[in-house]
């Protein structure tokens, strides 16, 4: 088991926004989260990457164990820096200021110096051939694909292992949302283990290998992605009858 | 003719040092969203410790030659006065930030550090001004009726210096990426495998280390150092970086020049006891015109 998160329990200030959840990814898979608004799947993302204060959820009880290690006292950036996972936030969050280069330079900031950079760069760039051509520009003024690619293809730079996707489907029009996840099983062929946190739950469980189904903070269901798009609860609450 | 390049040759003396402690304020601010208050009396402490290491350089136990004491002096009071202000960092900003205290608060922090730094001189050293010593051998220049002396171009080019220094970081460094993004997300930061908080200290010693080379000029241009020397250069500073647009390296350093330019240019035509007031009344207009600064861009994408 590569991510193991057992009984967890968050608040942010006094109010409680995970009641002991409980799920866990394996190497080379997809698993999703899939829930309504408010069902504390930004929440799992945001304490799996211990984002410093004042944005993390407190941690009052359970475990998080990266190959079977707790994180809990790992400092952000070494998540990023020597667990090798990484998230692409919700709302993209990409550095409006900075050129498309610039953004998925940052992103190496962490990484070694003999690391073969410009081979990623290209990889990125074949990934998602709208980023090489829009290179130089400040990111600000892509599109919402674009900036989506943007914040997959940062994500990527970071020279992870491990990608954790927060809504990136969001705000995208049909078309680029079934490129975006066709570029993902894509990911996931070549070794990419994803974690990834939908509202669409259609999409994400036709995506993915493995689900949990998230409800105020409590896992209602789970299952592979199979059982839960022919589970008659879970049709009829997320998946529109 | 000569009375005109004598005054833009003033002017830019004093345009230096606006700029030279301008460039923290806008450094920080581009940073962490923070108008640093107590910047000023950075400065001030620079002064003070450059003081300090320079009399004790060519006092007896040492003995240096004051050629050799300032150049000793000059990284010693960069070093000493940016631990200065990441310990500032540290202890005053740090803990509110982590607390995501708003930003009132911490520019109210702020406020109150720079007067217990004045406070605390002058509970330390008491109210008697104290004069530097002479450093370097002062070389005055005669062009015609022009007088240039050699301090006077010292100030200038290690301004412009700085300044290309700093422009240079933020644009072109990896460290100064980490600046200009933080600046418009703080939040992706940490997701990168940026460590925030050491970013944030590089940004404090850079601008604290320039204050602290500020306050050693200063205190060589004008031998006579008090606790409240940095209150008013230091206001002064803030406005220049606020009309240069204050997040913008460049900004804080044509705002420090332009304040020089008008301060020297009223008292030229007008009493001197004017120069404040309207100095002050064109960088309001300026303002009023322009309300993002000179070089500022409207919003979240400033340094």
């Amino acid at each position: 088991m590569l991510l193991q998160v057992e009984n967890l329990e968050v608040k942010y200030g006094n109010i409680q926004a995970l009641h002991g959840i409980s799920f866990h990814v394996n190497e080379g898979e997809i698993v999703t989260l899939i829930g309504a608004n408010g069902a504390g799947k930004t929440t799992s993302l945001h304490t799996i990457t211990r984002l410093p204060p004042p944005e993390a959820p407190r941690v009052i009880a359970g475990d998080i164990k990266f190959q079977g290690e707790s994180i809990l006292k790992t400092k952000p950036s070494d998540v990023v820096k020597e667990l090798h996972l990484a998230l692409s936030p919700e709302g993209r969050r990409i550095f409006g200021n900075l050129t498309v280069m610039e953004n998925l330079k940052i992103a190496t900031y962490a990484r070694e110096k003999d690391a073969d950079l410009d081979a990623e760069y290209e990889r990125i760039f074949d990934l998602f051939p709208r980023l090489k051509e829009r290179r130089k520009q400040r990111s600000e003024s892509l599109s919402g694909g674009e900036q989506q690619m943007l914040a997959v293809g940062r994500a990527l730079m970071t020279g992870c292992k491990f990608l954790l996707l927060d809504e990136p489907s969001m705000g995208l029009a049909p078309v680029l949302k079934y490129e975006l996840f066709r570029k993902l099983k894509q990911l996931n062929e070549e070794g990419m283990t994803i974690l990834l946190v939908e509202q669409n739950a259609n999409l994400a469980l036709h995506l993915a290998h493995r689900g949990y189904v998230l409800d105020t903070g409590n896992i209602v269901a789970e299952g592979t992605s199979e059982e839960l798009l022919g589970n008659p609860e879970v049709k009829k609450a997320y998946l529109g009858g | 003719m000569d009375f005109i390049i004598q005054n833009i040759l003033n002017a830019l003396q004093w345009g230096s040092f606006y700029a030279l402690i301008a460039l923290g304020y806008t450094l920080v601010y581009g940073v962490l969203r923070l108008i640093n208050f107590a910047h000023g009396d950075i400065f001030m402490v620079g002064a003070y410790i450059s003081f300090f290491v320079a009399s004790f350089l060519i006092g007896p136990i040492v003995g240096f030659s004051p050629m050799m004491a300032f150049v000793i002096t000059v990284p010693l009071t960069m070093v000493l006065t940016s631990l200065v202000g990441v310990t500032l960092e540290r202890i005053a900003y740090r803990p509110l930030r982590r607390k995501g205290a708003h930003r009132l608060y911490v520019v109210i922090t702020a406020l109150m550090a720079g007067l217990v730094l004045e406070y605390s001189n002058l509970a330390l050293l008491g109210a008697s001004r104290l004069k530097f010593p002479e450093l370097i051998e002062k070389q005055i220049w005669h062009f015609g009726g022009v007088t240039m002396t050699n301090l006077k171009v010292m100030v200038i080019v290690t301004a412009i210096l700085v300044f290309l220094f700093l422009q240079w970081v933020v644009t072109r460094t990896r460290v100064g990426m980490a600046m200009r993004a933080i600046s418009y997300d703080k939040f992706a930061i940490p997701l990168m495998g940026i460590p925030i908080d050491s970013i944030i200290v590089v940004t404090f010693v850079l601008g604290s280390g320039f204050a602290g080379l500020a306050g050693l000029l200063f205190a060589m241009s004008y031998p006579v150092l008090e606790p409240f020397m940095g209150m008013l250069i230091g206001w002064k500073a803030v406005i220049a970086a606020v009309v240069g647009g204050i997040g913008d390296i460049k900004g804080a350093f044509v705002g420090g020049f332009l304040l020089g330019f008008i301060e020297v240019g009223v008292v030229t035509v007008f009493p001197s006891t004017y120069r404040d007031l309207f100095a002050f009344t064109i960088l309001l207009l300026i303002l009023w015109m322009k309300p993002s600064g000179l070089f500022g861009i409207p919003q979240s994408t400033k340094i």
